[in-house]
């Protein structure tokens, strides 16, 4: 189980300090799937990093009871200088998987043919989520962290995350967090909203979205 | 779920013992290592041999310039074994603080990995500078004693003892090196001519018994005077007069380490967005 007792995190910017999430607390069962709803600059990410651990938070606690991965997102976790072998070959170590088991699943999900010995940072975006996708799938992790990775890909791409994720590894648990209503509506058990970093849980995945509707209404209200 | 079930799952799994946690810790700093050497050295041409290469250069080439101005040295000592010893030392700590600064703006990305953290990517680097200065100070060293441009050294243990304190007091000085120059842009400009008005008086390029007090009493508070002075005290034996003092030099490397990992984890917690 992952339990988060009252995080809080605030980043130093040049006018002071800046409170991103404030008094966060959430449970996460094994095998449970949670969606987090929230806008751009919600907070969703940074929550993300910090329960994958890359950050620590300013306040509160942070329990990991089972085996997280790193954040799913666009940016982090790999070096641009290296191919993808090489991130792969890091990955392996940095987590004590075996290289060769793992070989021949990143080749056939991500694709990328010869490009797996180009250098990440010659990658398009496509091209980056699929290895980032790929190389967390090839260790054996009891939740995943994803972080609007799932958005990028095209139809097919996503297909196949989904595949893997809510098929192939249906007893993990999963953090999911987006501002895409519909990818948390079919595939999370339990929902809450990010707002101004704060968490609003939801008994229902149905009635996370209509607060999250609501505010997005309400705030494009204020825009006009 | 009961509370205290819930608990009892949390404490078994958050107890991770020093044993396990030791283990995660080496396999981070293997893999921070290798992909180091691949960053730096490619795979093509000598790769991974440059590690030990770069420094030997710069270590043979002091040596052979010392020897075109061998008359200026005050005492009669061979001008080669001099050189030697004082400038490999050099060739560690300043590289090893070289490639520390600035070190982990370029890392952020692998700071993802809840394992690896600031602390890591340093060491990684210090080892990997410290494994080429070694290898470098080795090969230049047989090869010296084998062609019979040097003697062998008279007290190979102090030397080696004087040579683990350097690489000590280096661990500490990159670790501080590291956290200032991330927390302060200006750091590394300043530490780089820092390092090359020290380097006169290093301890690389005098032996402390040339001077008078009080000069002498000056020189022997900086630390890499003390490890000089402990390595020529090995090679030369008893031939030369040295001033080191073991104790003070632990000292010193004890609080230089103290000090770069209390940086080291200020800068843990405040790096925040990338």
């Amino acid at each position: 189980m992952i339990r988060i007792e009252n995080v809080s995190k605030a980043y130093p910017t040049r006018k002071g300090w800046r409170k991103v999430l404030t008094d966060v607390s959430m449970e996460v069962r094994k095998g449970e799937k949670v969606g987090i709803l929230g806008l751009n600059g919600s907070g969703k990410s940074t929550l993300i990093r910090l329960i994958g651990g890359a950050e620590l938070p300013s306040n509160g606690t942070i329990h990991r009871g089972m085996k997280v991965s790193w954040p799913l997102a666009f940016n982090g976790g790999y070096q641009g200088s290296l191919t993808g072998l090489d991130n792969l070959k890091f990955v392996c170590r940095l987590y004590g998987a075996d290289y060769g088991q793992c070989l021949p699943f990143v080749e056939e999900f991500s694709e990328l043919g010869p490009y797996l010995d180009e250098e990440v940072k010659k990658y398009s975006t496509g091209m980056y989520a699929r290895l980032a996708f790929a190389l967390s799938m090839a260790v054996d992790f009891d939740c995943f962290l994803i972080d609007e990775i799932l958005a990028v890909g095209d139809i097919r791409f996503q297909h196949r995350c989904l595949i893997e994720l809510f098929e192939k590894r249906k007893d993990r648990s999963m953090i999911m967090v987006s501002h895409n209503e519909h990818l948390i509506r079919e595939h999370a058990d339990r929902g809450a909203v990010l707002v101004g970093g704060r968490l609003h849980h939801f008994e229902k995945i149905s009635d996370a979205i209509a607060f999250h509707s609501e505010y997005i209404s309400r705030a494009k209200t204020m825009l006009l | 779920m009961s509370g205290k079930m819930a608990e009892k799952e949390i404490f078994a799994m958050d107890q991770t013992s020093m044993w396990r946690a030791l283990q995660i810790n080496g396999r981070v700093i293997a893999a921070l290592l290798m992909r180091e050497i691949i960053t730096r050295f490619g795979r093509h041409n000598f790769g991974v041999l440059w590690v030990f290469l770069d420094p030997m250069i710069f270590t043979v080439g002091v040596t052979i310039l010392w020897n075109c101005f061998e008359r200026h040295v005050p005492v009669k000592i061979n001008i080669t074994a001099f050189a030697y010893t004082g400038y490999s030392t050099v060739m560690l700590w300043r590289n090893a603080a070289m490639r520390c600064g600035k070190a982990l703006e370029p890392n952020y990305a692998l700071l993802f990995h809840r394992n690896v953290r600031v602390v890591d990517l340093l060491y990684s680097r210090v080892i990997l500078e410290i494994a080429g200065a070694t290898m470098s100070t080795l090969v230049i060293g047989v090869v010296l004693v084998a062609t019979g441009l040097i003697e062998p050294p008279k007290d190979l243990l102090m030397m080696v003892s004087g040579w683990v304190l350097l690489m000590w007091f280096t661990f500490g000085l990159g670790m501080v090196v590291g956290a200032l120059s991330e927390r302060w842009d200006w750091f590394e400009r300043i530490y780089h001519p820092a390092m090359y008005f020290y380097l006169p008086i290093s301890g690389a390029f005098f032996l402390v018994d040339w001077f008078k007090n009080p000069i002498r009493g000056w020189v022997l508070w900086l630390p890499t005077v003390h490890v000089t002075e402990m390595i020529r005290h090995g090679y030369f034996g008893d031939s030369v007069h040295t001033y080191e003092d073991p104790g003070y030099l632990c000292l010193l490397c004890l609080i230089t380490l103290f000090i770069g990992l209390l940086f080291v984890k200020e800068t843990q917690y405040r790096i925040g967005h990338q």
